[in-house]
């Protein structure tokens, strides 16, 4: 029986029934009814996939590994319930590295082992080593700048794209050099690989460091891609087909994500990766070009414009997950709808710091998910909204984009506020956005500025209608 | 000729399942980017397989169990944690 168990045609079969449950599950993930169960579904395949493997005869020393699977599944169990919902960025970016460190070890791993390579083997460990060790530095740095360790400022170095072409170039050599070793470097085939990993960290770091805070959720989205990309050239390296099929629905997901927060933003990926916008516009802020007149309201006024009003819309940006803002709005939005209002929520696709960042934040403020929409929906709907409350967003809703040819982001998609009948922005002072760009919204006939915090500033508003 | 004809098949294998994830995933609503995100990156640590059968391959401690056994400490991490996370989050998406 215990033979049967470790064959391998029982083997490969546990793997691919696990890759047919990854598969149920991320289709279960296309409605919110199901996703929790698609969830579900995907760990048992790869608790399936695990404990399959850990049966094998390949395994005759269990101590080590067990040793480090307990840790690592301690670690996350911690990560995963002790963080905030607000920093699930962070979390997602270091997790995101975890991996690629994971995938970049098992190649270095079989490399080492005495055991003798194939080409096609070697060919696999150098990618594998390339894509594991760009995502794991990238999304450490992802991570720094998402949890503002390190500065979220584009970075931009003298020379910047030759440094990283030329880095590319020597990494391809290197690899060039493990796969057909024409032994010119006279080192042995272990240095060349231990450099090459060097040189990945490096381009993984300057490949990141460049790109702003706002830019994220595209870095995220496509460290994403990395990583899974990364574990399906590792199934490369140990002929696996569940490591490949994984890891290519990943690759195939994070690149979907990629390209949505690209339209978002109606820039190319090359332009995100390599623009560092925002760099050099950044002289402009603190409003020095914003001419005209700002209408500062009171949370009092507000308060008795919001009482009248049939339907509002609320759209929140990266300052309501600052601000931790959420509940209180929630709670706005209750109060409202009991008045008779019609409230919804409109959420660009960029706004936060990963895709879908203000939903997770709402879902957890228990606001129901059928009232999130996206700027597709709401736009048509734009002039018959009598106020739209802006919470700490400002590039999203900026009519630049479609009004003056001149701006950085012209063409960008953005939510249309500006045609509401009222618009009130929570902001903290007249600074500009992330990217740095004059917001003439707020210098709009039918604009109030609600400046101060955003959580103070609503909680104001509740207060007012509850009394 | 062995080899050549496993790599033609995993290379096939990669290529549908790449068509496959784009299919999927497109159908996903925006609203649930993140969890989609962080469940994905779960799935990528799916490398923990590869990281076990590295870090249990013999009695003896050489640098290559080694490395794998820190292969599966990070793969644990990136699994666990992800799976739980978006478990936390996906909990939260109710409708009234």
């Amino acid at each position: 029986m215990i033979a049967f168990f470790q064959s391998s045609i029982f083997v490969n079969l546990a793997y691919i029934f696990a890759s047919i449950l990854f598969i149920f599950g991320l289709k279960m993930l296309s409605s919110p009814e199901t996703a929790q169960r698609g969830n579900l579904v995907s760990a048992s395949g790869m608790l399936i996939a695990i404990l399959v493997t850990l049966a094998q005869n390949e395994i005759v020393a269990y101590e080590y590994l067990l040793v480090a699977l307990i840790g690592g599944l301690l670690v996350g169990v911690a990560a995963a319930s002790l963080v905030k919902m607000t920093s699930m960025p962070e979390l997602v970016a270091l997790f995101n590295g975890f991996g690629g460190i994971a995938s970049l070890l098992v190649g270095v791993a079989e490399f080492i082992n005495p055991s003798s390579s194939t080409l096609i083997q070697i060919i696999a460990i150098s990618f594998t080593v390339l894509i594991g060790g760009i995502t794991f530095s990238g999304s450490l740095v992802a991570f720094g700048k998402l949890s503002e360790i390190i500065s979220g400022k584009p970075l931009i170095l003298f020379g910047q794209r030759f440094v990283l072409s030329a880095l590319l170039l020597i990494a391809l050599l290197l690899a060039l050099e493990l796969i057909i070793s024409t032994g010119l470097l006279n080192i042995s085939s272990q240095t060349i690989l231990f450099i090459l990993i060097g040189v990945t960290l490096i381009l993984g770091v300057l490949l990141t460091a460049p790109i702003g805070g706002a830019d994220m959720p595209v870095v995220i989205a496509l460290l994403n891609s990395y990583s899974g990309l990364a574990a399906s050239s590792a199934g490369f390296v140990i002929n696996n087909n569940v490591l490949i099929v994984a890891g290519a629905l990943v690759g195939a997901s994070g690149l979907i994500l990629t390209n949505i927060m690209c339209k978002a933003m109606n820039r190319s990926l090359s332009n995100v990766l390599f623009g560092g916008f925002g760099a050099a516009t950044s002289s402009s802020e603190g409003g020095g070009q914003i001419q005209g007149e700002v209408k500062p309201i009171t949370a009092e006024d507000a308060y008795l414009i919001l009482e009248a009003a049939n339907s509002v819309l609320v759209v929140p940006g990266y300052g309501m997950a600052v601000s931790q803002a959420q509940h209180v709005v929630r709670e706005l939005g209750e109060l409202l709808e009991d008045n008779g209002c019609e409230v919804k929520y409109a959420i660009h696709p960029v706004a936060g710091r990963m895709p879908g960042h203000m939903n997770v934040l709402l879902a957890e403020a228990n606001v129901s998910y059928d009232v999130l929409a996206e700027p597709d929906d709401v736009n048509p709907l734009m002039d018959t909204v009598d106020v739209c409350i802006v919470i700490g967003a400002n590039d999203v809703v900026n009519p630049d984009a479609r009004e003056n040819e001149g701006s950085p982001i012209y063409g960008m998609p953005v939510i249309e506020v500006d045609r509401a009948k009222t618009v009130f922005i929570l902001k903290r002072s007249m600074a500009a956005g992330f990217a740095g760009i004059d917001n003439p919204l707020f210098l709009k006939e039918n604009s109030r500025m609600l400046f101060g915090d955003a959580k103070e500033s609503i909680s104001t508003l509740v207060s007012e209608f509850k009394t | 000729m062995e080899s050549q004809a496993l790599l033609v098949l995993l290379l096939f294998v990669l290529v549908l399942s790449i068509f496959l994830g784009f299919e999927l995933i497109n159908k996903v609503p925006s609203t649930l980017h993140t969890p989609l995100m962080s469940g994905a990156n779960a799935i990528s640590g799916i490398t923990i397989v590869g990281a076990l059968l590295a870090s249990g391959a013999g009695e003896e401690v050489t640098t290559s169990i080694l490395v794998g056994t820190f292969a599966v400490f990070f793969a644990s991490i990136n699994v666990v944690g992800g799976y739980l996370v978006t478990n936390r989050m996906l909990k939260m998406f109710k409708k009234k």
